[in-house]
């Protein structure tokens, strides 16, 4: 089935595909001309497959649950935010806050992201085949970010119990964030990451990033690290 | 005071807290962080008063003569606007900062008197939601416990961008309140100082609010009003950028307003008054064409029906009370002597939410604290409460000659000092006079 933005609203959209009904064979959807629309297929709630052809603005499949979106193009600010589960694939790059505050689900980024990519993420998998830009996996609590290019400034800055996989350089990490161990249990953690989306990477060749765990309680001998 | 001290002059400069400050901070190196408001003494409602009726005004006659209290809320773009019974809301507390029973009994109270709670930087607990007619639900920066399911369960959507009591700041909830069930909740590990950003993660200004209330409607299918909360630092240019972004309602938090925990100083030194704020907001409403199309609710040391009525006077379509709710839950009652004492305080002084260790239960995930504070009987509490302010803001109404609350207006009010007069802008009591226009 498919949907042309150019002759529908993007409320029309959304709303039927939000409300799709349970007894419905039809489960594969296509939107055409997206035309940089915002907010497209937000709040997705069932075993859907949407495809999106083109280019979108904000919050593309903002807190999406269950639905898989593809998107053929780039994606503006706050791509999977707070995404609950389901996947989110972006086949371009991603602008900045891609799967802000993300419970789970996975978000794959063919292309790059920019800065806070992973922000404040809360369970979400996200793999950027690309490179992330400043202030990624900021104040990251779970999940998993991992980077198959490099990482700028300031990688996994005040990070929580979030896992940081950088196959590329890392320009500097952020505070509390250091560097760990990739020990046989990572290995595989990470290549069942990688494996699931059919991506081809040695999973050895990466470097992990976590929380020293330094700032987690308020002492004021780490003022200085702020 | 002891007979040898009766003569001894003190200092204003180094008063005797300030002594006793510098001197904690000499011991700790560490500033003061504390919960509920400012604890200063700034411009506030009690500094206006009511003219009443007169040959001029016909009253209305107390206990016969209807005067209205109900207000729509969030009817510029929502579906379903929300209809309370009075125009007293409860505001934004979150659960962990609060404990469930404490929410819980807030919703009670609040429906009893068919009027809204709000969740807080917690999410949304069962228990609240249940207990709550209208829950208005907060999207905060730190998205805690966020999730399309309750978003889709709440009555309203809040976008807290500020609060009063710390325009500008976070919040912080320190670990000695992190039980398992917070910190499930917040999807964080037990135990841990757990920080609240600033600012939202995945946008920065008001074209951005813009889009991500147009995302919050997508998702709830344009049905529940859109509330935006700042704390009132730039009130006149916040609610104006609120308004263009798109808000049904602006909520509006002056400085007295509380918070469950930030630094002391910034309690007491950012933000601006109440009064001053709320003049701000509806000049700025008015300017746009807006004032009663944009809901304003106004919180920040509401205690009395008196100060509900001037703030309507002034131009909020309704109220919010945090603090004042708290205490109507017991928050500073005079029992359990010793667990006060433990904290280093006494009731009436105690600001020691963040602690965890509420000698009353409602500031704690403390089971055993918890436990004395019982949801049915506090919530009794809390709808006597909003009873009470219901009937003195009707009082006041209709010795006004009000038959609607809402139609209290700035004529009504006069102003008992010039700092007030100035930031109400109406006449110093006995005068024509407003400091900063001419006569």
């Amino acid at each position: 089935m498919n949907f042309d933005l150019s002759k529908k609203s993007l409320t029309e959209v959304n709303s039927f595909l939000q409300k799709i009904d349970p007894k419905s064979n039809q489960r594969e959807f296509v939107i055409k001309n997206p035309l940089g629309n915002h907010a497209l297929c937000a709040g997705l709630q069932d075993e859907v497959q949407v495809t999106i052809k083109g280019h979108v603005g904000y919050y593309c499949a903002g807190m999406n649950k269950n639905a898989n979106i593809i998107i053929e193009g780039n994606v503006g600010t706050g791509v999977a935010e707070n995404m609950m589960s389901g996947l989110v694939h972006v086949k371009g790059n991603a602008s900045q806050s891609a799967g802000a505050t993300g419970h789970g689900g996975t978000l794959v980024i063919d292309g790059d992201a920019s800065s806070r990519c992973g922000i404040s993420m809360k369970g979400i998998d996200i793999i950027v085949k690309g490179s992330v830009g400043h202030m990624s996996a900021f104040m990251a609590q779970s999940g998993n970010l991992i980077i198959l290019g490099d990482a700028d400034e300031y990688l996994g800055d005040s990070i929580y119990e979030a896992k940081i996989y950088c196959l590329g350089k890392v320009k500097s990490l952020g505070a509390d964030c250091i560097e760990k161990e990739m020990n046989e249990k990572e290995i595989k953690h990470l290549s069942s990451i990688l494996k699931a989306q059919n991506i081809k990477a040695d999973p050895k060749k990466f470097k992990r990033y976590g929380s020293a765990r330094n700032l987690y309680n308020f002492k004021i001998d780490n003022v200085s690290s702020y | 005071m002891s007979d040898n001290k009766k003569n001894l002059k003190g200092f204003s400069t180094f008063s005797h807290d300030t002594i006793a400050e510098i001197q904690r901070s000499a011991r700790e190196g560490i500033y003061q962080i504390r919960g509920l408001g400012a604890k200063r003494k700034v411009p506030n409602f009690d500094d206006l008063v009511f003219l009443g009726a007169s040959a001029s005004r016909y009253p209305l006659e107390g206990y016969r003569e209807k005067c209205n209290t109900s207000v729509v809320i969030g009817d510029r773009y929502a579906k379903k606007p929300i209809t309370l019974d009075i125009p007293i809301t409860i505001a934004g507390m979150s659960f962990g900062a609060l404990g469930a029973n404490a929410k819980d009994a807030l919703g009670r109270g609040a429906s009893a008197m068919g009027t809204s709670t709000t969740t807080g930087d917690g999410g949304m607990t069962q228990e609240e939601r249940k207990s709550s007619k209208y829950l208005i639900y907060q999207l905060l920066p730190s998205r805690y416990g966020m999730n399309p399911d309750d978003l889709r369960k709440a009555d309203a959507i809040e976008v807290v961008v500020g609060q009063g009591a710390k325009p500008g700041g976070g919040g912080m909830l320190l670990g000695q309140k992190i039980n398992e069930r917070v910190a499930m909740m917040r999807n964080l590990p037990e135990g841990i100082d757990q920080r609240s950003a600033c600012r939202h993660p995945d946008w920065t200004g008001p074209d951005d609010l813009e889009i991500k209330i147009q995302e919050l409607r997508e998702i709830t299918n344009w049905e529940k009003p859109i509330y935006v909360k700042v704390g009132a630092a730039r009130a006149y240019y916040d609610t104006a950028l609120a308004v263009k972004a798109g808000a049904d309602v602006v909520v509006l938090d002056g400085m007295q307003g509380g918070t469950a925990a930030t630094q002391d100083v910034f309690i007491e030194h950012v933000g601006i008054p109440t009064l001053g704020a709320l003049r701000e907001a509806v000049d700025s409403l008015k300017e746009l064409n807006m004032h009663r199309k944009v809901q304003l609710i106004v919180s920040g040391g509401i205690r009395s029906g008196a100060d509900v009525a001037k703030a309507m006077a002034m131009g909020a379509d309704a109220v919010s009370i945090g603090s004042a709710a708290m205490i109507a839950l017991n928050c500073n009652a005079d029992m359990y002597p010793e667990d006060y004492e433990k904290l280093g305080t006494a009731a009436g002084y105690c600001h020691h939410c963040h602690t965890g260790k509420c000698p009353v239960g409602v500031a704690t995930q403390d089971p055993e604290l918890e436990k004395r504070l019982e949801p049915e009987l506090a919530g009794k509490r809390v709808k006597n409460y909003l009873a009470t302010l219901t009937l003195e803001l009707q009082t006041l109404a209709r010795a006004n000659g009000k038959s609607d609350v809402r139609n209290l207006e700035p004529e009504d009010l006069a102003a008992l000092t010039v700092e007030a007069a100035a930031m109400a802008r109406v006449p110093l009591a006995g005068t024509n006079w407003i400091p900063g226009h001419e006569l």
